[in-house]
């Protein structure tokens, strides 16, 4: 397949483009989004093309322009906001949880609700404790949501174009981390990416370390640490959290008999804490030691440099506790 | 406009006003004929009848839960349907089954929900506060006070999008004036310049509360002056002027004029919820409004321009009294969902 070389920014640009010349009843809204192509530059000519119609800059009010979302999803449109830090979500918490998961439901199933939320998030920039959240665990606990959250440009540009077309409402969780790494993506291609399902970055049979978003490349460069020495972790990149359909993890556990998760975000209540009891309940007896998660310490991401890179686990910090279960 | 002064005993509350009239914009809305005035008439009652066959049905535990009935509101959800055209969208709040009925509902499936029965018109999935009927313009109601307003929005710029003059209207009470979701969706409107009519129904009480506890002014047509909102406001148990703001409120939507505030003084009979006596209100409160009963006050007026007599008026009641029972006994026979049915089908499409 033929692919470009472009940065994870490009990438959700390029899917947002394609989509919406693809659909015309998409439109995407959110905060500075127009003219000035969005704060992390992920809306960069779209409102060149596509006018204020489609492209609508909003009043700084997220309760207000994600439940508009709903309204035009209900009411035959494919709408797509943009949450600029993934911190905000908190403010149309209500929107999300109790309108879009539910209204489907509650209808008993009279329509679709083909709402798609892309949220920046994660930390690693300095933006300190109310705008360095990956907000991964906020949404887990609710049914009606499908949430996934790219670690590639490729995953990016390709999931999202899955989320947009899906006729569910679909939470893409992003990273400003990584923005600007780069990949091979087929833009302009019919390729999309699945909303379920994890994906084997780096095959290896002494342990099994799931990650997501910025902690996928963090447990790339732990894997190549650990080859160094002669220990082969396999990299599984979980790319989607709801639902969570977790074979591909179970299968690896299988082999590798020790699993270790990565996760930008506290422990208590994360979805490390789902893949532990999960692998635990369906492969108990090939674990060779108790299932090891990594991820921040119990408070907020703090804002400066050294204690920020302190608390973000690091390649050595993941090769350590791999090398910890064997 | 009066600012209501804090009172700290509920024997303190001011006494009831009468609404003004209408303060319209001169908008040209032909006149109502007989017909649609004794449509008016016929309906305010099917929903008072309808309201009243819950709460038996709710006293026989048929209803489940809690309900939010609407009985003295009957003339705002009459009034404003009939200014509202098919394709149309109506959303509304847990006190919503008037708005719904007035939209063209079909009572047994209304109460087979309310029954939680498999043949509900949500199949038993959402309750009495959760009426949808998308086939209907009916796009559903938030649970959570002012939480249903931003759909309304959304609503509206599917209408200016689709080009086609269609309006969305969205009913709420005086409660949701003071959350965050009723501040950005006036504002998102306005900007925006929506085709959406906010119609708030003031009843002077947010759940237990009255309303000069809660907010700064009894008169809401305030709020919408810091979105340089057009507003209205009408006595809402007058069911012909609230009729006649709609419809120039539509008008102006339809012209590409933007939104409407709407303010229906009203009162609600019952109290908040199923559970609630509503022994919080000033007896002479409630006498004075209960004497301002939206349907009496019609009826009169039309027997008056001998438009109707009495006994044709009775005969209507006791038609809208056959029609509920009737519903309401053939959704009781109705078998209840299977819990082992496809749920997720239900959730995702």
């Amino acid at each position: 397949m033929q692919t470009q070389e472009i940065t994870y920014r490009e990438a959700i640009a390029a899917a947002l483009q394609e989509e919406m010349r693809r659909d015309p009843k998409t439109l995407i809204m959110g905060e500075d989004i127009g003219p000035s192509g969005g704060p992390f530059k992920t809306c960069q000519g779209l409102y060149e093309e596509f006018g204020h119609a489609r492209v609508r800059d909003t009043p700084i009010a997220e309760t207000g322009f994600v439940g508009a979302a709903l309204g035009l999803a209900i009411t035959g449109y494919r709408p797509i906001v943009e949450i600029m830090f993934a911190d905000f979500l908190g403010v149309c918490f209500d929107q999300i949880v109790n309108g879009i998961a539910k209204h489907r439901f509650m209808s008993g199933g009279q329509f679709a609700v083909p709402v798609t939320i892309r949220a920046i998030g994660g930390a690693g920039l300095r933006f300190g404790p109310q705008h360095s959240t990956t907000a991964e665990s906020w949404f887990m606990s609710v049914p009606g949501l499908k949430i996934v959250c790219p670690s590639t440009p490729a995953e990016a540009y390709g999931m999202l174009k899955s989320a947009i077309r899906d006729d569910d409402p679909v939470l893409v969780l992003e990273h400003k981390a990584l923005l600007s790494s780069k990949g091979h993506v087929p833009v302009g291609s019919e390729a999309t990416q699945p909303l379920t399902g994890p994906r084997v970055l780096r095959p290896g049979r002494d342990a099994t370390v799931v990650a997501s978003l910025a902690m996928v490349p963090r447990a790339l460069a732990a894997g190549e640490k650990l080859a160094s020495e002669g220990i082969e972790a396999e990299i599984i990149d979980i790319r989607a959290l709801r639902p969570m359909d977790l074979t591909p993890v179970f299968e690896s556990v299988r082999r590798t008999n020790n699993l270790v998760t990565v996760e930008e975000q506290a422990k208590l209540g994360g979805w490390g804490a789902e893949v532990a009891a999960q692998v635990t309940s369906e492969a108990f007896d090939h674990l060779d030691s108790p299932p090891l998660r990594v991820g921040l310490p119990e408070y907020p991401v703090p804002y400066s440099p050294p204690l920020e890179d302190s608390v973000l686990p690091s390649p050595d910090a993941i090769a350590a506790a791999v090398k910890s279960l064997l | 406009m009066k600012a209501a002064t804090r009172s700290k005993s509920p024997a303190a509350k001011k006494s009831p006003t009468p609404a003004p009239a209408g303060k319209g914009h001169n908008r040209a809305v032909p006149a109502l004929d007989k017909a649609k005035r004794l449509a008016l008439f016929q309906m305010m009652v099917r929903i008072r009848e309808f309201e009243e066959q819950v709460q038996r049905s709710y006293l026989e535990g048929l209803v489940h839960g809690t309900t939010h009935l609407c009985q003295g509101q009957e003339g705002v959800a009459a009034g404003a349907n009939l200014a509202l055209a098919d394709g149309d969208y109506v959303s509304y709040t847990y006190r919503g089954h008037g708005h719904c009925l007035a939209r063209g509902m079909e009572m047994e499936t209304a109460y087979a929900e309310l029954f939680g029965r498999a043949t509900g018109l949500c199949n038993g999935l959402g309750g009495s506060m959760h009426f949808t009927d998308i086939a209907k313009g009916l796009i559903g109601a938030a649970g959570i006070v002012g939480g249903g307003l931003p759909a309304a929005v959304g609503a509206g710029l599917s209408a200016q999008l689709n080009g086609k003059g269609q309006v969305s209207a969205v009913f709420f009470g005086d409660g949701s004036v003071n959350i965050g979701a009723f501040h950005e969706s006036m504002n998102i409107a306005q900007v925006w310049r929506l085709p959406v009519i906010f119609i708030c129904e003031n009843n002077l009480y947010g759940e237990f509360t009255r309303i000069n506890f809660t907010t700064p002014f009894e008169d809401l047509t305030e709020r919408a002056k810091g979105y340089a909102m057009t507003a209205v406001q009408v006595d809402g148990n007058d069911v012909e002027a609230v009729y006649r703001a709609t419809a120039e409120a539509a008008e102006r939507a339809r012209a590409g004029d933007g939104p409407t505030f709407i303010e229906c003084k009203t009162y609600r009979h019952r109290g908040h919820s199923r559970t609630d006596p509503a022994k919080y209100r000033d007896p002479a409160e409630v006498e004075a409004w209960l004497a301002r009963d939206p349907i009496p006050a019609h009826r009169a007026k039309l027997v008056k321009e001998g438009l109707l007599t009495q006994k044709e008026a009775e005969r209507i009641t006791e038609e809208a009294k056959a029609e509920v029972k009737a519903a309401a006994d053939r959704a009781a026979a109705a078998p209840w969902p299977d819990p082992q049915q496809n749920f997720t089908a239900k959730m995702f499409a």
